[in-house]
């Protein structure tokens, strides 16, 4: 069974994110990069799927990227941590794709390689639009399942059971193969790379592929469905009112500031 | 209609529209009013009852493109998109606009891409910039907002719950209901059994108009009670931080931050929370902040519009006595 794992390389939460001087895009000097957490459940999810089954060697995880040279960097981290091979769709072509060129460019990569299952984060961090796996799935016609929380695969590798998180509760389906899931976080708490993945990482294939190579799938092109206009920072909140002193006094004023000044109960 | 704006219908299941749809419908009628066209309901359930119809038309849509179908529950991609889409097609819709909940984030990204449109998800704020619709929604962690816009029709777009206003309804206005067939889809998927939550009697957290969140400080599970007492007189939601998640102090679905749920309250109340990035990604949009933390300089503090600096676990009993007290 093949497993191809999409993910991205994203900023790191705790860094400092400012408008760059093409106000369409960030500065990105001094920005700490790291696998977008919830793609590192997907990879997790699909090891231990693969360990699961036991089918040792002919059971395969690929982790697959679109970004740019520095994305090898989150491979790397992918491959340590025990996929066997990484696919990196590196080419100026797509510098600043918008969501569905980076879909049919990932739809493209699925076409070539032919996993039985695509798993991915429900949505990388960076632009959270959350719509990427499942685009890939419906350019494929595939079935999509978003947001799952567990699965099992049936033993004949046929059809994956989901349970995928919905508002109020969790839904859980017999969904056939090949198809694409996102992963939820709370599904499995992702390994830290051991020191003998790190270094076997190194020798693992990196496979880098052009928008060309794309081209016979039909996908390779870039379609600019949705612009950028502009970033800006966000405008900072009014200074807020600190209060001190007994907690009685505290918890009386607020409540009353809460009703009858800000009318916000 | 050609050139309507879409609204599509995020119900409860039981054949009503949630609140959330009057939003995105309030919305659509703001930038139809700007724009022109006509603002319809697009809804696909096995149960649509007649008072939710009823809703629909209230709230301002003209028109309700209705597919009620025991196939459609629960949302599939494979049953929803062709339907919406095949319409789309013959019926050039300018705008299609969804809510962020979880089915319609996987419906729209779907939808946009089986017809080649733009996606914006998790809309803040609609505009105009040389007469064309422009989103804004947040990025990076809430850090930065983005400004965008569509290069070719339809505009996809879903809309953060608690942002928008929500249109006046009018009651007696007759909805206008265009029933269509689903056609025979045998989906691939098969649905197999749903498992309801623990029911907490509190609102959904996206949803709340009030939320009261608890983080470390609580300093264990058992203490989520206390703010659940809040909560019940509040009539507000309950979440919790990553780092009480984290310690298994509360499921992941209580978790609000950059890998939780993102809220929108009117009033949020974080208790025990120091306000790491991740956490205020999560919240920072929410109108009214208070904090309760013993730390003065928790991070929190810069962003909350009332801080107040003490002891939780003496402090929050005292808003529950003071807000009971306002109910009596």
């Amino acid at each position: 069974m093949k497993m191809l794992v999409l993910v991205k390389q994203v900023p790191d939460t705790a860094t400092q994110v400012k408008v760059g001087s093409d106000p369409r895009t960030i500065d990105q000097t001094g920005i700490t990069w790291i696998v977008s957490p919830y793609d590192e459940f997907a990879l997790e999810e699909a090891l231990r799927i693969k360990e699961k089954r036991g089918q040792g060697a002919s059971d395969e995880v690929v982790v697959v990227t679109l970004g740019p040279e520095r994305a090898k960097e989150v491979l790397r981290s992918c491959l340590a941590m025990g996929a066997d091979r990484a696919v990196h769709v590196n080419d100026p072509a797509f510098e600043g794709a918008d969501t569905l060129t980076a879909a049919r460019a990932l739809a493209a990569v699925v076409r070539l390689e032919s996993p039985q299952l695509v798993l991915s984060g429900r949505q990388a961090i960076d632009d959270d639009m959350g719509a990427t796996a499942a685009q890939v799935a419906e350019i494929l016609g595939w079935p999509c399942m978003s947001w799952i929380m567990e699965e099992a695969v049936a033993e004949d590798a046929s059809s994956i059971r989901v349970g995928r998180q919905v508002e109020g509760g969790l839904e859980v389906f017999d969904v056939p193969l090949p198809c694409v899931v996102t992963a939820q976080k709370g599904m499995n708490e992702p390994r830290y790379p051991t020191l003998k993945g790190i270094m076997g990482a190194k020798k693992k294939e990196v496979r880098e592929l052009k928008a060309a190579d794309l081209q016979p799938a039909g996908l390779g092109t870039v379609v600019t469905v949705l612009e950028v206009v502009a970033l800006e920072a966000l405008p900072p909140r009014p200074p807020g009112r600190i209060l001190t002193g007994e907690p009685k006094d505290m918890a009386r004023e607020l409540v009353r500031t809460l009703r009858e000044d800000v009318k916000a109960i | 209609m050609a050139g309507a704006f879409w609204c599509v219908v995020e119900d409860d299941r039981q054949g009503q529209p949630k609140k959330v749809t009057a939003e995105v419908i309030g919305e659509a009628r703001r930038r139809a009013a700007e724009l022109g066209g006509a603002v319809e309901a697009v809804w696909l359930t096995d149960r649509a009852a007649p008072e939710g119809l009823d809703q629909l038309a209230a709230w301002g849509a003209s028109r309700i493109w209705l597919w009620e179908d025991a196939a459609l529950a629960p949302y599939r991609g494979e049953t929803w998109v062709p339907a919406i889409a095949s319409l789309a097609e013959r019926e050039s819709p300018r705008a299609i606009w969804g809510a962020v909940t979880s089915r319609h984030r996987e419906l729209m990204a779907r939808l946009a891409a089986r017809l080649g449109a733009g996606l914006a998800a998790d809309c803040v704020a609609f505009g105009l910039a040389d007469g064309q619709l422009v989103a804004t929604r947040p990025v990076y962690a809430g850090k930065l907002l983005s400004q965008v816009r569509w290069k070719t029709g339809p505009s996809l777009a879903t809309l953060r719950p608690n942002v928008f206003k929500a249109g006046e309804a009018e009651a007696g206005r007759a909805p206008a209901v265009e029933r269509q067939a689903l056609g025979t889809i045998a989906p691939a998927t098969r649905f197999v059994a749903r498992r309801e939550e623990a029911q907490t009697g509190l609102p959904e957290l996206t949803e709340a108009e009030i939320v009261v969140s608890g983080g470390r400080g609580l300093k264990g599970p058992e203490n989520f009670a206390l703010l659940e007492e809040l909560a019940g007189v509040l009539g507000a939601a309950v979440g919790a931080s990553r780092a009480a998640v984290d310690a298994g102090w509360k499921p992941h679905r209580f978790q609000v931050g950059q890998t939780g749920r993102t809220i929108s309250p009117k009033l949020y109340i974080g208790c025990g929370i120091s306000g790491a990035i991740q956490h205020l990604a999560g919240m920072r949009t929410s109108k009214v902040i208070c904090a309760v933390n013993k730390d003065p300089d928790a991070p929190i503090f810069k962003i909350a519009d009332f801080g107040l600096v003490g002891d939780l676990f003496e402090v929050v009993p005292l808003l529950t006595e003071e807000f009971r007290k306002l109910k009596r």
